[in-house]
């Protein structure tokens, strides 16, 4: 690919960077086991609190330091990673799913169908989102699969929403028209023509979601809501380094830096998808 | 015309009302976890259990117990707190002026820094300070009110502890308020000792829930302010004299202002939706920090009467930047 091509598709180095960091983040959370280089469970009370390596009082192995029960900060990122990662595919797809099936049959079909789509959508707009994510999960009970429920059942509103009105803008164009004088049903229409047209902005939010996602399940395990706190995850290792501030900060540092990246990272790929994907722009 | 349009979004917001009353009944009589079990001691026995359950109306149906809660609320009783053992309207009252001062104070924030940015990125439009208001706002908008939170704590509430990190007010203090609204009445009772000490704590956290509504009002408002700016009537402005700061502001904003309006009020039911984990973040006593003990104590009571009235504030959020709207665009106003 040459570089004039490279530059009108939108492979920015927003992009590689935003990529590459999710990559390796995803990949690092994957082989977790081989690339820890520590037992994220291990508790040692003679290791705690050790910082980081480059300050005076570490010890070699724990690279970003150890919380207040001595357990290493980087494999427990590392393995947090795991939680992240399962919920913002699992959670974002789930949402995406029933959101942008619903917007395309609202925007489509209008009518009654819009109407009631459109009155269920406003009633869940109506919640404090937050609020109503802990109070599923508190609900469901605590566990992987209601994390990712959670947020599926709170965040399809953001994909409907969104893919109703493009619909809507794609169902008065000319090509419709045409597909329907031509003699095509009206779901299959819907699904080879107005589909393929607002896939960009479904690949874009998807990608948000994501981050989305790895926030609220970070919130959830902040209230100590998420899954079994054994296990280490991102917003569990912020609620400790919260408590522990003024002893040990980069126990709240190193999982904040992880979750900025990861966020802004999912925000930009969405952005760049986006501006590859939309014939337009293209 | 205007009041049709009035009484059709004061039925809808009615009816969004209701349905959230359903859903939130529902969700949460689905849970797991017997209430009454955790407020009574080890050792009661059932006829204790099954007493408490019929004072509380737990054993009708969800149907029944519906109906009753909501004709409860239509006369203004929410029922009263399994957990704290008050009722459920007083608890509300006594946390939402805390709540919801720390949103307008966040939204005076975000309207002040994002029109400041806009007006500036509108004056300077296509030069470098343009291009670093677009990287800012920018980061602001994609990192969320609790990441942020957490960086300011790190930032100063550690590094350079300048603010407090948590509580509402400074809990040596002797505050002479009758209202829940201590900013506010600190203000006009000229007590600015406690003014400060109640901004030193309610800075951060309004600080956190304002950066990400600032960037929207910042990006939608240089956007329309950059298309007004061409069309002739600015034109002439600029003819006459004035200067480009003075057109900005004398001619262009009026009507750029106007979209803005209608994202910032959907945008403002996020930040309040915002401050229920920032509320947590800095352990803020308000509405939000009440809730999420409610939902780790499973008291059905509260949950309910605190998720209605936030959703109350939506609806009327959304209602009154209707109307607003409605009102200030010609268009609308004479048609």
């Amino acid at each position: 690919m040459d570089e004039g091509r490279a530059r009108r598709r939108g492979v920015s180095p927003r992009l590689w960077l935003a990529g590459g960091w999710l990559l390796l983040a995803l990949l690092a959370a994957i082989f977790a086991p081989l690339v820890a280089p520590q037992d994220p469970l291990a508790q040692d009370l003679m290791l705690e609190r050790l910082p980081p390596f480059w300050l005076d009082g570490a010890e070699p192995g724990y690279w970003l330091g150890t919380d207040s029960l001595g357990r290493d900060l980087l494999s427990r990122l590392i393995f947090g990673g795991r939680i992240a990662f399962i919920v913002a595919f699992a959670a974002a797809i789930a949402a995406c799913l029933v959101g942008s099936t619903l917007g395309l049959i609202s925007g489509y079909f209008g009518g009654w169908a819009d109407r009631i789509i459109s009155r269920i959508v406003d009633v869940w707009m109506a919640f404090p989102p937050v609020l109503f994510a802990i109070l599923l999960v508190a609900v469901l009970g605590t566990g992987l699969s209601s994390v990712i429920l959670a947020i599926a059942i709170i965040d399809w509103t953001r994909f409907c929403r969104v893919i109703r009105a493009e619909t809507m803008g794609q169902s008065r164009m000319d090509y419709v028209e045409n597909a329907r004088i031509a003699g095509y049903g009206r779901i299959g229409i819907m699904l080879r023509e107005v589909l393929t047209n607002v896939v960009p902005s479904i690949v874009a939010l998807l990608s948000l979601e994501m981050g989305i996602a790895v926030i609220v399940e970070a919130i959830l395990s902040f209230v100590n809501l998420s899954i079994s706190t054994d296990d280490p995850t991102w917003g569990g290792i912020i609620a400790e380094g919260r408590l522990s501030i003024h002893q040990a900060w980069w126990v709240l540092v190193f999982p904040l830096i992880t979750l900025i990246l990861t966020v802004l990272s999912f925000s930009q790929f969405g952005e760049a998808l986006k501006t590859r994907f939309d014939p337009v722009l293209r | 015309m205007l009041l049709q349009r009035f009484l059709i979004r004061l039925l809808t917001m009615l009816t969004t009302l209701f349905g959230v009353a359903v859903v939130v009944f529902v969700v949460i009589r689905v849970a797991p976890g017997d209430p009454i079990a955790m407020m009574l001691p080890p050792g009661a026995t059932d006829a204790d259990i099954a007493r408490l359950r019929a004072l509380y109306g737990l054993d009708k149906t969800i149907v029944q117990q519906f109906f009753i809660w909501l004709s409860g609320v239509a006369r203004g009783d929410f029922g009263s707190s399994i957990s704290l053992r008050q009722d459920v309207l007083g608890l509300v009252f006594s946390r939402l002026p805390a709540t919801l001062e720390l949103a307008i104070v966040a939204l005076v924030m975000a309207v002040t820094l994002g029109g400041t940015t806009a007006v500036i990125g509108a004056r300077e439009r296509g030069t470098a300070v343009e291009a670093g208001i677009d990287i800012a706002s920018g980061a602001a908008l994609s990192i969320p009110d609790f990441l942020w939170g957490l960086v300011l704590i790190l930032l100063f509430g550690v590094l350079v502890p300048i603010f407090d990190i948590s509580g509402r007010v400074s809990p040596q203090l002797d505050l002479p308020f009758v209202t829940q609204f201590y900013l506010f009445e600190s203000l006009l009772r000229l007590r600015l000792d406690l003014t400060w000490d109640l901004l030193k704590h309610m800075l951060m956290p309004a600080v956190a829930l304002a950066l990400p509504l600032a960037a929207i009002i910042s990006q939608l408002l240089k956007q329309s302010l950059k298309e007004v700016l061409d069309l002739d009537y600015v034109v002439l402005a600029r003819v006459k004299g004035f200067s480009e700061t003075q057109v900005i502001l004398r001619e262009a904003l009026k009507n750029a202002a106007l979209p803005t309006l209608t994202l910032v009020g959907v945008q403002f039911t996020f930040l309040i939706g915002g401050t229920v984990i920032v509320e947590r973040l800095f352990s803020y006593e308000g509405l939000g920090n009440m809730a999420i003990d409610a939902v780790i104590n499973r008291d059905l009571p509260l949950i309910q009467g605190i998720v209605l009235v936030f959703a109350l504030l939506f609806v009327l959020i959304n209602l009154s930047v209707d109307m607003m709207y409605a009102l200030l665009n010609p268009r609308l106003r004479h048609g």
